[in-house]
């Protein structure tokens, strides 16, 4: 754990370079707002489409990055609170609650309901043991699912349409969807920045770093986990909740274990506590997935070789990689 | 709920048990040793299982087939620890999970292209195909006997070798105080690369033995390394003893619970209801006993002594 904090850039800046701080994140989401105008000279509906799901993953990772990234809480369950957050989309619907006025609280108080039973038991644990119980709660998540049969079981369930609002129907229009599922993004990475900066954002982290030292310092460290694995869960149940809405779709296999380690992959590959970070990782895991996947179906030969190499040689992720470029540069 | 049947049911759960062993022992080792996750383990029990279907199409042996299938996936073990896990050993547990991931994600769609997606099958050795009378009128095929029969066999063997070798003493030794034992003259990393190499042959045996009876396809290796994780860490990290306890509990709850959870809930339940809930508590019970034994001792059962 040492060695990956210390490769971790600080969270608060000095003042000097404290506009730098904005540049990242402000062409990340520029490119973001950008993508439907490109939209009109290319295939316009492949483009929202792929790009919308790149913004969805994003919330989840982002929610995903808060806890390994901050609190060294490594979540190897949370594709499940995507999957309850996209389960309580597609079954309200299939009960005629088609509205997201309905479906959207439900999502999140869902997530959060599963984050707070499945925290208590989990965040007992420490370090290897945490990732082994999470794994087992997504478990858990994933089973229940499958056996759903009234909800298509293994099948998973296909959704008429998009959620209305309050009785209109906004999200059909996939320029719009974009634009809400921006929105989202926008709304949990500057929540997540408050909230990594807070007093307890930093109770949060220093409880990373040294927990007996938090401890003694008569923080209750365990409540504060708690407090910020039931945030987690329900920004990763936002995340679900806009997943069903794109594909229109819901399947147990948005809880497979697998998607779990995808979404630490993204985390990873984008480079561990840094917001952006998980923004980018998140975007070049799908981004070149797509990519190599236009080539030939056998693409998981491509990729898995290129995560073994990423992780060998580029500990830091990409971001750890540009900083590493850059100060080369500068030196010369 | 017969008897008989629950007799039946009881030697598939020690047959699963006894799968999960072989599987999680070396899981179990390497993570003790070396402090290692390895999610590629999974996939060193789909590769013992194709390669002994491919060696079997080569020579047409059963026997000949284990023995080369043996070879390659120690080979193979060995292999995969020279040019990628060697360069982990340290650092953060994250690093292995994902690189670890790749090698899943590879090795899996490698199968497919080499060997196709469709299902392969393995022939049952002619000599132990059949089935024995357990008592009159209830059969039961030979060659789950020989696999329960292999693994306490394996155990047995492991528990001699770990207790009372000295090369056991070492990775005993190691994995509680591995500087020390560095220091004290031994190569470490090669003691590392000799429990590498022998838990991947223990999963290839798995996978050799569990082919004759299921089909081999592509990812038949990740829902079983999930299983092997939850016998681990329900046995404690690091100890083979808790390894193998736990294993045969899993594999008996997990077989026991999905053959007569439905029966049991239409004790409190009407039927139908008892038939939606029941399946799913059936395959839920292992991760709920895991988070039980988990709540109650963080460290597992049989914590390995010194960690």
């Amino acid at each position: 754990m040492a060695e990956v904090a210390a490769e971790r850039a600080p969270v608060v800046s000095s003042a000097t370079t404290a506009w730098r701080s904005y540049v990242l994140p402000l062409v990340i989401f520029a490119l973001f707002a950008a993508i439907p105008l490109l939209g009109q000279f290319t295939a316009e509906a492949y483009l929202l489409s792929l790009v919308t799901r790149v913004m969805i993953f994003a919330i989840a990772a982002l929610s995903l990055d808060l806890l390994v990234g901050y609190g060294a809480l490594v979540s190897f369950g949370h594709a499940a609170f995507m999957g309850i957050g996209a389960y309580a989309v597609g079954i309200l619907a299939s009960h005629g609650f088609g509205d997201a006025l309905v479906a959207l609280p439900v999502a999140l108080a869902a997530s959060a309901l599963f984050a707070w039973l499945t925290g208590i038991v989990s965040l007992r644990t420490k370090g290897v043991y945490f990732i082994m119980i999470t794994l087992a709660f997504g478990q858990m998540a994933f089973f229940t699912a499958s056996s759903l049969a009234p909800y298509g079981g293994d099948d998973g369930l296909t959704l008429q349409s998009r959620s209305t609002v309050a009785g209109f129907d906004l999200l059909a229009n996939d320029r719009v969807f974009y634009y809400v599922t921006f929105l989202c993004l926008v709304a949990i990475y500057l929540f997540c920045r408050a909230l990594v900066r807070s007093r307890f954002g930093r109770v949060f982290r220093g409880a990373r770093e040294n927990e007996t030292r938090m401890v003694t310092l008569g923080y209750d460290v365990y409540r504060y986990r708690l407090v910020a694995y039931v945030l987690a869960g329900m920004m990763a149940g936002l995340s679900g909740f806009l997943l069903a809405n794109a594909t229109n779709f819901v399947a147990p296999a948005y809880m497979s274990w697998q998607r779990s380690g995808e979404l630490l992959i993204m985390i990873i590959l984008g480079g561990i506590g840094s917001l952006n970070g998980a923004v980018i990782g998140t975007a070049a895991f799908l981004l070149l997935e797509e990519w190599l996947a236009g080539f030939t179906e056998h693409w998981k030969m491509i990729f898995g070789p290129f995560l073994v190499l990423a992780v060998v040689f580029v500990p830091g992720g990409l971001l750890g990689l540009s900083r590493f470029i850059m100060r080369r540069l500068r030196r010369g | 709920m017969s008897l008989t049947l629950f007799l039946i049911q009881f030697l598939n759960g020690l047959q699963l048990g006894v799968l999960l062993f072989l599987i999680a022992a070396g899981l179990t080792l390497v993570f003790g040793v070396m402090d290692f996750i390895n999610l590629a383990h999974g996939v060193q029990y789909m590769l013992g299982a194709y390669l002994a279907v491919m060696f079997y199409a080569m020579t047409g042996s059963f026997v000949l087939a284990l023995v080369l299938a043996l070879i390659a996936a120690l080979a193979f073990g060995l292999f995969l620890e020279f040019v990628v896990f060697r360069h982990l050993y340290g650092r953060d547990h994250l690093d292995h999970v994902i690189a670890t991931f790749g090698i899943i994600m590879f090795l899996n769609q490698a199968v497919k292209y080499l060997w196709g997606a469709a299902p392969l099958s393995l022939p049952v050795p002619d000599a132990l195909s059949g089935s024995v009378e357990l008592f009159p009128g209830v059969l039961y095929p030979v060659w789950r006997l020989v696999i329960i029969g292999a693994g306490l066999g394996v155990a047995l063997l492991l528990y001699i070798l770990v207790s009372r070798s000295r090369i056991g003493m070492l990775v005993r030794a190691g994995s509680t105080h591995a500087p020390i034992v560095s220091a004290l003259g031994v190569d470490i990393r090669r003691l590392f690369t000799i429990v590498f190499g022998f838990g991947a042959m223990l999963a290839g045996f798995a996978g050799i033995m569990i082919a004759p009876i299921l089909s081999v396809e592509p990812g038949m290796g990740d829902s079983i390394l999930i299983l092997a994780f939850v016998v681990i860490v329900i046995g404690g990290i690091g100890s083979i003893r808790g390894a193998f306890i736990g294993a045969l509990v899993i594999g008996l709850v997990d077989t026991l619970g999905r053959s007569f959870a439905v029966d049991i809930l239409r004790l409190f339940m009407t039927s139908s209801t008892a038939r939606t809930v029941g399946p799913a508590l059936a395959s839920m019970l292992i991760y709920v006993l895991m988070a039980v034994v988990l709540y109650v001792r963080p460290a597992g059962l049989f914590p390995a002594k010194g960690r």
